[in-house]
């Protein structure tokens, strides 16, 4: 046996065995150390008769990759073992709580609004605003609703002033007067916003919300607004099929007035909207009364048109099956992270109004 | 307004169903608030007979009857009725009726240790008439019918309609079913009655002073003598109870059946106790009356009442007085019917917070020509009833009343309501509700009924037109999906982005109200000016809002009871700053309780502080698009902030408007309002004073540029005096070169050993780095240099070190 093919045999043995990083290091150095047994052999090459040269030469060379790759994988063996090892000591309980968070939360109130400007958007309604406070022409005198119209005997109506000058407007149509004086038609707007009345039960609050809409340009008759409402309603309850009727009703503002009823059942006590034969009130509306246009000068020769005013807690509350209205403003931390909304699910048209 | 059908039939001819009917109603206009089923308890009254009378063994009082209630069912039922005797015919309530009069239900009793099944009725407890004394006592003729229903008349359901005030007329049965027969559910029944043909003069003298403001225009009477009032028959005590009102006598049942029939509002008064005649005047300021509620009221100068030589017997069409009212005993009655002016009533109504159903009457509008309709129909009853003679109608007026004609353009209907009805239907629409109607070139010339006061312009010809047409013929036609303008301005824009900002910060959203308790708002007020409402609903929601703070910290103290302590809620909203329109601007704010990691086991707990809401301001700000590197922060703030630790926001240096407040409550509120916490940090954010970028964000977005030279991180640590503010350091810093020096961090502060006193040691990082090469360690040197230069200048700061 040549003194090469011992080297070999020998050191392949000494590798077979489990080693460490320092006992594999150790053999490393002991064959390709500056005086290790490889470059010794080498070193050999030169002494070596001329005809067994090439053959010599050639040998150690392979013995020498052999050895190099065994070594390789040796530490790397090692290293593997050795990190393991140390992962293995960093084991921790994994079911301990993470760091905590905390959810912010959107009433449903904002929600829905967010909801009903998201469908009126696709129809080309923008949304107006007015202020809380109105004076008594806007909130009823514009609206043909003079002095000592009954009618003022159903808006239980908050004062600021004995004189009676001031109020907290009772609903959003005073914004149809301050945008119809504002602009020139056509109108094609919606008005949501923060309504009161002095009437507190189990149905009622002093504040609640309401929605305006207006569409006045050439030629809107009736048709239109059934249109639009039969829109607005499967679009928000998101169903395929809606029940809708139109009721004759009155309201000083309107000519002809309409209410609006939808058609609902009740599944395990949840409101099932658009099914049944029971019919659930959700809004008035009707032709914008020719008084009122004459009031904010615009032409009722050329322009006519329809306007409606939607309870936005009740859309909320049937959407959401939530029962209770006056719960919406009693600020129960319980209540708003039940009902309410992630920031991030915003009401839009291309990714739905709802998950 | 509640109806029968049986009633209805009174003036309508029809084959049709009350199930139609109601369907009817509502789709003509006049909405079925709902319907009560009366029949069902009411034929549990059943006619029976008293067979046999036993003393009660245990009560005096009491005794025992064996009463036979049809179909050889006798029950025992335990009496306490004097009147009750052996053969004596009357009603028998089973258990499970409800009595009408105290509504409760009755049940199998024990009473005295006998059980009674049932009871026997007293017309008070059958709510027949006030008589309470003993049981019913029915004719013997009734023997044939014991076992039937005592209330075979009032079968029909009661229907309660929802009239809106524009339609007086539906406030009678006849206008109901005028309305009903023209949209084709029945016939309308003639109502010709004989005229009244008395020879006798009424003797009583009526005057209307005709005076600025006069209330009344017309006054009607009939003077009927020598009646027996009595008791009503059968047929008008069930009519007026099967509508849900109680019967009272003869004479008063009558004027409330005509008022009910025909929506004639009739007041009759004993004409004996009035003082030589009727005078129909404004009152004078002072004026006192005791009216039929047993109420004294005084009267304001030129309010319309009926009055004699004595003075005022009732405001006219709304309430009449005790002094003239009619009685059993009455002999001679007065009978009014007349026209008031819907104002006038109103306003008087309103002054002495009186409302009777007269006046909801009157102040809708009463049909002027229906005065000798209502004396005819209600003298020829009370006649029929209790006898008398009925004179001569007297009929004063100061104004005559003209039918309204109008013109109106048939076209105009469908340019409203979109779809087609032809001429021939229009005409048999409107005369079917009372207008006369002729051809005038193209148009119609319509005379209005004497009962539609609401009618009066083209358009509400159109809506008569089209709800009895009916409105399930309007079309849909399909919204078009097209925007011209954008849905929501910037601010909205901005309104909604802060909105989901800050819920994204962990608060929860709340609505509360506008108003609040003025004892809360006045801690946070400042210097605004207290609004109160006039009429708050109650004294806990007296002032409108001057801060959302008022609320939020109301609600927070709710929750922490609730047992919650760390939580956030934000409202954004309005707040008020005078009491006409506009004086209100919207705020975002929010409010912090409590600990951050309490109970954890990975962190250390610490209260929520004065940095955390500070982020939580300059974050939202910062993502809604502001630079931060433009803010000026300093320290004044309202008083309901701590003085010491808590700041403002301007959005740029320029100290434009504050754009936020943060920091803690001040500890005094917490103590006045009784809020147990760790600890209360809060923010204003005013979004009316953050200006709104004129450019688009694409517009804003700045060329993006950066180096790839080397940068260098340095630090620095100054000794400043206390009262030099990290913010100065930092501007001092910045101000040295914008183009080198970035990322300015203060990244410690301290006080203490080794610090002189009233000297703190500030901490600074800094990156520089050039966009033209990299520099070397001169250039360094000379920046180092600069920034410690400047901040010394600026502050009087020393470098440590």
């Amino acid at each position: 046996m040549s003194d090469l093919k011992k080297l070999k045999d020998e050191f392949l043995s000494k590798l077979r065995g489990k080693l460490n990083l320092s006992e594999v290091n150790q053999i490393k150095s002991e064959l390709f150390g500056k005086n290790g047994l490889i470059p010794t052999q080498f070193k050999k090459i030169g002494t070596i008769a001329e005809s067994e040269k090439k053959k010599f030469a050639s040998d150690l060379n392979i013995i020498k990759d052999e050895l190099q790759s065994l070594i390789n994988s040796k530490i790397n063996e090692a290293e593997n073992t050795e990190i393991n090892k140390k992962l293995e000591q960093e084991r921790i309980d994994i079911t301990l709580p993470e760091r905590s968070f905390v959810r912010g939360k959107i009433h449903p109130v904002s929600q829905t609004i967010d909801e009903i400007s998201s469908i009126f958007s696709e129809i080309g309604f923008s949304v107006e605003e007015g202020p809380d406070v109105e004076n008594e022409y806007n909130n009823f005198t514009a609206l043909n609703t003079p002095e000592n119209h009954p009618a003022r005997d159903m808006h239980d109506t908050f004062y600021l002033d004995e004189k009676k000058q001031n109020l907290l407007r009772t609903h959003t149509s005073p914004v149809q007067i301050r945008t119809m004086i504002k602009d020139k038609p056509p109108f094609k707007i919606i008005a949501p916003g923060r309504t009161y009345r002095s009437d507190s039960d189990q149905t009622h609050t002093p504040m609640f919300h309401q929605v305006e809409g207006l569409h006045i340009d050439k030629d809107i008759n009736m048709g239109h607004l059934k249109g639009c409402l039969n829109y607005f309603i499967k679009e928000f309850f998101e169903v395929d099929k809606i029940k809708m009727r139109f009721r004759p009703s009155h309201f000083p503002f309107t000519e002809p007035s309409a209410e609006v009823d939808i058609g609902y059942e009740m599944k395990d006590g949840k409101i099932i909207v658009g099914e049944g034969d029971q019919w659930l009130e959700i809004l008035g509306c009707g032709m914008v009364h020719p008084n009122v246009l004459k009031n904010v000068n615009v032409d009722t020769a050329k322009y006519q048109g329809y306007a409606f005013g939607i309870g936005i807690d009740r859309l909320a509350m049937l959407k959401y099956g939530i029962n209770d209205l006056r719960a919406f403003f009693d600020c129960d931390y319980r209540w708003l992270s039940h009902f309410g909304f992630d920031p991030l699910d915003v009401p839009s048209n291309y990714r739905g109004l709802s998950r | 307004m509640k109806i029968t059908f049986d009633w209805l039939k009174d003036h309508l001819k029809t084959n049709l169903k009350e199930k139609d009917l109601l369907e009817h109603l509502t789709n003509i206009g006049l909405e079925v608030e709902s319907v009560e089923s009366l029949s069902a308890d009411v034929e549990l009254f059943k006619i029976a007979k008293i067979i046999k009378v036993e003393k009660h063994p245990n009560a005096d009082l009491l005794k025992i009857c064996d009463v036979n209630i049809g179909n050889k069912d006798v029950k025992k039922v335990v009496c306490g009725a004097e009147n009750a005797r052996q053969g004596l015919i009357t009603v028998y309530a089973p258990p499970n009726a409800t009595i009408p009069k105290t509504k409760t239900k009755l049940t199998v009793a024990k009473i005295r240790g006998v059980t009674s099944y049932g009871m026997l009725c007293s017309e008070s407890e059958l709510n027949l008439s006030d008589e309470s004394e003993g049981i019913i006592e029915l004719s013997s003729k009734l023997e044939k019918k014991i076992g039937e229903s005592y209330f075979s008349k009032s079968k029909s359901n009661l229907i309660d309609l929802s009239i809106t005030p524009n339609r007086p007329d539906c406030l009678g049965i006849r206008g109901i079913a005028r309305d009903l027969s023209a949209s084709g559910f029945g016939k309308l029944i003639d109502q010709k009655e004989k005229k009244l043909n008395s020879k006798k003069k009424q003797t009583l003298k009526v005057k209307i002073t005709k005076e600025k403001g006069q209330g009344c225009s017309v006054f009607g009477s009939c003077l009927i003598t020598n009646v027996k009032n009595t008791e009503s028959p059968k047929w008008l005590k069930n009519k007026l109870i099967s509508v849900g009102q109680k019967p009272i006598s003869a004479i008063v049942d009558i004027t409330n059946y005509v008022m009910l029939d025909i929506n004639r509002p009739l007041h009759a008064y004993d004409a004996d106790k009035i003082e030589k005649g009727i005078i129909v005047r404004n009152s004078k300021s002072g004026e006192e009356f005791t009216a039929l509620d047993n109420k004294k009221y005084k009267l304001e100068k030129g309010m319309c009442v009926i009055s004699d030589n004595k003075g005022v017997l009732g405001l006219g069409g709304i309430i009449g007085g005790i002094r003239s009212s009619t009685e059993f005993d009455t002999k001679n009655i007065l009978l009014e019917a007349a026209y008031f002016d819907p104002r006038s009533i109103r306003n008087t109504a309103k002054k002495l917070n009186l409302d009777t159903d007269a006046k909801f009457r009157f102040e809708r509008g009463i049909d002027p020509l229906s005065i000798e309709q209502g004396l005819n129909k209600a003298a020829r009853l009370i006649e029929e009833i209790c006898g008398g003679e009925i004179s001569k109608m007297d009929i004063q007026k100061i104004e005559i009343f003209k039918l309204k004609n109008i013109s109106f353009k048939p076209d105009l209907f469908e340019k409203i309501s979109g779809f087609k009805v032809s001429l021939k239907e229009m005409v048999k629409i409107l005369e079917d509700l009372g207008f006369k109607c002729k051809n005038e070139k193209k148009n119609l010339r319509l005379t209005i009924p004497s009962w539609r006061p609401d009618i009066l312009q083209e358009i509400d010809i159109v809506e008569e037109l089209a709800r009895i047409s009916g409105y399930n013929k309007i079309k849909i036609i399909d919204p078009i999906k097209k925007r011209k303008k954008p849905t929501l301005n910037k601010s909205q824009r901005l309104f909604h982005f802060l909105q989901r900002s800050v819920a994204s910060k962990g608060y929860l959203e709340a609505i509360t109200w506008s108003f609040t308790d003025s004892n809360y708002n006045n801690h946070f007020k400042d210097s605004k000016k207290e609004i109160k409402v006039v009429n708050p609903i109650s004294s806990e929601l007296d002032v409108l809002r001057n801060s959302i703070f008022s609320n939020l910290v109301m609600y927070m103290n709710k929750n922490l009871d609730r047992g919650f302590k760390d939580l956030s809620i934000f409202e954004i909203g309005p707040i008020f700053t005078g009491s006409n329109p506009g004086d209100q601007n919207t705020v975002v704010c929010g409010l912090s309780a409590g600990k951050k990691s309490r109970l954890s086991w990975i962190e250390k707990e610490r209260n929520v502080d004065v940095f955390d809401v500070k982020r939580d301001v300059i974050q939202t700000l910062v993502e809604a698009g502001y630079n931060s590197d433009q803010f000026f922060i300093d320290n004044k703030t309202p008083n309901y902030y701590h003085p010491g630790k808590s700041g403002r926001i301007f959005l740029n240096r320029g100290k434009d408007q504050v754009a936020a407040y943060f920091g803690e409550i001040h500890p005094n509120i917490l103590k006045k309002v009784d809020l147990k916490t760790d600890a209360l940090v809060g923010f204003e954010i005013f979004i009316d004073n953050l200006k709104l970028p004129n450019k688009t964000l694409n517009d804003q977005k700045t060329k993006f540029s950066f180096s790839d030279y080397q940068k260098s991180e340095r630090d620095f640590a100054f000794i400043v005096n206390k009262d030099v503010n990290a913010q100065d350091l930092i501007n001092a810093v910045s101000s040295v070169d914008r183009d080198l020096v970035s990322n300015i961090k203060v990244f410690d502060v301290y006080e203490g050993d080794n610090i002189p006193e009233n000297q703190k040691s500030i901490a600074i990082s800094v990156t520089i780095q050039s966009s033209e090469k990299t520099l070397n360690e001169t250039d360094l040197e000379k920046i180092n240099n600069s920034i410690i230069q400047s901040v010394e200048n600026k502050t009087g700061a020393k470098i440590r070190s």
